[in-house]
């Protein structure tokens, strides 16, 4: 029976090992020096402020793995051996595979920092980050102030633990806006707005030069480039994060930044895949990056891996982007493509209601009229209506007036489309 | 292996210690309680109507006010911060508690109304009961018992946990509505109105009846003395009769129907009432395993069965062999009835329409329901041998082996005391605030039954965009792991869903909610999450099955 040995137990590596048992009966097995049982990455900010326990994370009820034939192994892989298909675990044990996919994930970016690997500094990708957060952040007597570096969906997350336990935030961001780099400006500035109203130090514009040790090795200030000192006892590190490759390094498998992969999924050696976090694409699909450090890419990859990986060879090809997140109070969900700036030939059309916790951004084509994307916060909006929408290339006109179909608020939410109408039709008016 | 190595437990530290104002506001609920405990013990309190109306105020003044000083001051959105770090709704120390406390009230309550100082053969009221005579006379002009003491309570409990909970929600419209909604049953239907209308027909004794207590979760509906004391009161008494019969066998399905059971258990219902308003702070502690939803399946019909049955049983001893049902009161036929409703065809009509029911469901059903219909007809089955053993019963005062009386208070005290009141109320810190509605109701047994095999409701879920975070399992109250849905792109249509509203609230990706539309297409267990090009959709669909 073939084997096939999966080495990380986040959604891409589950996702492959759930299909292939779906497809097949081949001998699964997963290794992951992480955590026991496959949990919620994205759900780690919501244990420390306790929302939910740990196990709470967990999908599967623990008698799950077993029930489906798939082997957990709870160790961590130090070498690829890819000649003699073995890979070696820091317990002195080997595992043979016929079929290997490496679904490693992330760890957090660090660029050189002086002071980054002092206590009290750190990222948040995984469990052991969590853990070592409650070490060093359990409460604000401990933690009397707290520098976040980064703002992207990592560090308003961070922001939002932190304050959640009534811990002073400083959140540094080298861009104009909050995660300015992919939101348009308008939306960038009600997110730095929302996050400072809930009082955190938002400094736009702003890096982080250094940071600054007490005697005993642990974090006492940072220094920014503007040459401000900020007292703190913890940094958070939230700029990126980059693919967990470096026990690969000597393995003979391309790597880059990633591990190199066709449209396959298939690595530089035979019978070695990679999905999800740590994969590089060759030859990216479409608009979108080599490398996706998302959790619904790195779900889609295991679906369409395991196809290949069970005898339906299938290409990495996936559908229109799509992305979620919450920041704080206010959710964000978006379809197709919306830049931070309009591509050549486009143009956005912003709409931001009163309560400023409400917005929306549409990216068209100027000549075709188009529908290109769209993002929206504070309204919840039908996946499935906007698949459709996207794949029949409907008009930026034919959305604005059927947002009410692609709506998927609770009952009784008041719906703003009217408002929105309105707001097009004049800003329309204007630009002819 | 040395940077994994970390042996720390993943449990966190506050925010769970109380801000000044938050111990403020306790202390003010606390004095109100006090009073009451004052009375309980007898401390003679001189103006009572003074005494209760301030203990009721503080009471509730506490509960909003801490509420506010909760809620107040941060922005409208979840609220979760810190539950599984608080003692009181984390099964801690406090937790205990609380359930202990709660307890021992309904213990006494049920079995020692006495304790509480009420009084018996026509004696004055004292105590705890005595202090509510003030409020009882100027609503009925009568003398307060155990249970409008309870009555008092558990609307000032509604209202004011009521008043927290859109606090708490108030981003929220679905959840406001809703939450005005329970107040109002409560207050009006569940308390004012039947209090009156006591009070209006004092002399002729019409029943305390709550018009929103549908059989059979109201079990005492169809038993002699209160169907005699609603026919001896003329016109009015027999529409509210009627009324109570058309309430389960017209009115619940159609709104079933079209809105799926939440339209009684969480927008009407009082014990759903309590449970959302009073009970939200539990609402994390229901069991989530498959092994609890096996539980729930056996017990739940179990209790619905044992409600038909020993209902049939009841009416059955008391209907006549003849057509004249005769009304006696103290040796003498106050009232009789010509009726078509013998013995007989009593339990033949009750017979048929299970029967025509179970046939119904069994054509039109059969593929959802697989294997749950064996369980099913193994339910009918029984029923039908046991309506089977009332007729050759019949002339003697026993059900089967029991006497009929004794069934009758079995139910009365397993059912309607100690599962619903002592274990569904009283354990609220411990089983999470819907134990009772989803191990022990027959009323939710039966609207659930409805909204699986023939309503519009169900919960949708939003292509792929489902993160599995697991917030929408850990809120829910009926212990429904609504993740497992999700992640799959399943629409979530459960018999148990009580339709709260609080997973597609609590979502950080806006993957729930709640609707109300075509039959077709309800139950989509071949759906898949969406994200890939629409060929590899198309197999993974085809692989799911």
């Amino acid at each position: 029976m073939e084997h096939i040995v999966i080495i990380g137990n986040g959604i891409a590596g589950v996702t492959a090992a759930r299909h292939i048992r779906k497809l097949s009966d081949k001998r699964i097995t997963i290794i992951s020096a992480e955590s026991k049982f496959f949990f919620s990455r994205t759900a780690l900010m919501y244990v420390y402020m306790g929302h939910m326990k740990f196990e709470h994370t967990q999908p599967y009820e623990n008698d799950f793995w077993a029930k489906n034939r798939i082997e957990l192994v709870h160790d961590y892989v130090h070498t690829v051996e890819t000649d003699a298909k073995k890979v070696h675990l820091n317990s002195g044990r080997d595992i043979m595979y016929d079929k290997l996919i490496l679904a490693t994930g992330s760890i957090s970016n660090k660029f050189g920092w002086p002071g980054q690997d002092l206590e009290g500094v750190q990222g948040l990708v995984s469990r052991q980050d969590l853990e070592q957060l409650e070490i060093s952040a359990p409460n604000n007597k401990v933690c009397k102030r707290a520098v976040i570096i980064g703002g992207g969906l990592i560090g308003v997350e961070l922001a939002e633990m932190m304050a959640s336990r009534q811990i002073p935030v400083t959140f540094l961001i080298r861009e104009k806006g909050f995660w300015s780099g992919v939101l348009p400006m308008p939306n960038a500035d009600m997110i730095s707005r929302h996050v400072k109203s809930h009082h955190i130090d938002l400094k736009e514009e702003e890096e982080m030069a250094e940071i600054i040790a007490d005697d005993s090795g642990k974090v006492k200030a940072i220094i920014t480039k503007k040459g401000q000192t900020i007292p703190c006892d913890f940094v958070g590190l939230c700029a990126g994060v980059r693919p967990r490759i470096s026990f690969l390094k000597n393995s003979g498998i391309e790597l880059q930044r990633g591990i190199m992969v066709n449209r396959h999924l298939e690595t530089s050696v035979k019978d070695v895949y990679a999905i999800g976090d740590c994969a590089q694409q060759r030859d990216p699909v479409g608009e979108r990056k080599p490398i996706e450090a998302v959790w619904y890419t790195g779900r889609m990859m295991g679906e369409a891996l395991a196809q290949t990986i069970c005898g339906n060879p299938t290409k990495w090809n996936p559908g229109h982007w799509f992305n979620s997140a919450k920041f704080f109070d206010i959710e964000y969900q978006t379809y197709g493509w919306v830049w931070s700036k309009p591509k050549q030939g486009h143009d956005h059309f912003h709409w931001l209601h009163e309560d400023d916790k409400r917005a929306v951004t549409i990216e068209y084509d100027i000549s075709t009229r188009k529908f290109i994307g769209i993002n929206t916060f504070g309204i919840r909006m039908k996946h499935e209506v906007f698949d459709l929408w996207l794949s029949q290339s409907k008009s930026i006109d034919e959305v604005i007036e059927n947002l009410d179909k692609a709506c998927f608020n609770p009952e009784f939410f008041n719906k703003p489309f009217e408002q929105i109408k309105r707001a097009f039709s004049s800003n329309q008016q204007i630009k002819s | 292996m040395s940077i994994y190595q970390r042996n720390m437990s993943l449990t966190g530290e506050p925010p769970k210690a109380l801000s000044t104002t938050e111990k403020i506001a306790s202390a003010i609920g606390i004095v109100g309680l006090f009073i009451l405990v004052l009375a309980f013990f007898n401390v003679s309190l001189p103006w009572k109507g003074a005494w209760l109306t301030a203990a009721l105020l503080l009471i509730a003044g506490g509960i909003i006010a801490f509420a506010k000083a909760q809620y107040g001051h941060k922005q409208a959105g979840i609220k979760n911060d810190g539950v599984w770090f608080k003692d009181l709704s984390s099964r801690g120390f406090w937790g205990w508690v609380l359930a202990i406390f709660l307890t021992s009230f309904y213990i006494v309550l049920y079995f020692f109304p006495a304790t509480l100082g009420q009084g018996t053969d026509g004696a004055a009221n004292t105590g705890l009961i005595g202090l509510f005579d003030p409020l009882s006379y100027l609503l009925k002009g009568q003398a307060a018992s155990q249970w409008f003491v309870y009555g008092t309570l558990y609307t000032v409990a509604i209202l004011s946990f009521g008043i927290k909970f859109i606090l708490k929600y108030r981003h929220n419209s679905y959840e406001v509505i809703r939450t005005g909604s329970v107040m109002f049953f409560q207050t009006t239907f569940a308390f004012l109105i039947p209090e009156i209308m006591a009070g209006l027909n004092s002399t002729k004794d019409l029943p305390y009846y709550d018009l929103k207590n549908i059989w059979p979760l109201n079990y005492y509906l169809f038993e002699q003395w209160n169907v005699n004391a609603l026919l001896v009161n003329g016109s009015l008494g027999m529409t509210m009769l009627l009324f109570g019969v058309a309430s389960i066998l017209v009115i619940t399905p159609i709104l079933t129907y079209k809105y799926g059971k939440r339209w009684y258990c969480s927008w009407v219902c009082g014990c759903g009432g309590l449970a959302e308003t009073a009970g939200d702070s539990f609402r994390q502690l229901s069991d989530k395993s498959t092994s609890a939803w096996k539980i729930e399946r056996w017990l739940v019909h179990s209790v619905l069965v044992f409600a038909v049955i020993s209902t049939v049983g009841i009416v059955h001893s008391y209907l006549p062999k003849n057509n004249i049902y005769k009304i006696w009161e103290d040796g003498t036929v106050v009232k009789q009835y010509e009726t078509f409703l013998t013995q007989s065809n009593f339990l033949i009509l009750v017979g048929v329409g299970l029967t025509v029911l179970f046939a119904l469901i069994w054509i039109f059903r059969r593929n959802e329901l697989k294997q749950d219909a064996r369980y099913g007809a193994i339910g009918f089955l029984f029923t039908i041998l046991a309506f089977i053993g009332i007729h050759f019963m019949a002339g003697t005062d026993h059900l089967f082996f029991f006497n009929h009386g004794a069934v009758k208070s079995a139910y009365g005290f397993l059912i309607g005391a100690v599962f619903s009141g002592v274990i569904g109320t009283g354990f609220y810190p411990i089983l999470g605030n819907r134990a009772w509605c989803r191990f022990g109701c027959p009323m939710a047994a039966i609207l659930g039954l409805q909204q699986r095999l023939f309503s519009k409701f169900r919960i949708t879920t939003n292509g792929g965009q489902c993160i599995s975070c697991g917030n929408c399992s850990t809120y829910c109250e009926m212990g429904i792991d609504v993740r497992s849905y999700a992640q799959k792109g399943e629409n979530i249509v459960r018999a148990s869903c009580v339709g709260c509203g609080i997973c597609s609230a609590v979502c950080p990706r806006g993957v729930l909610k709640l609707e109300n539309g075509p039959l077709e297409g309800r139950i989509n267990s071949d759906a898949v999450l969406l994200g890939q090009e629409p060929d590899l959709m198309e197999l993974l669909s085809n692989n799911k099955n």
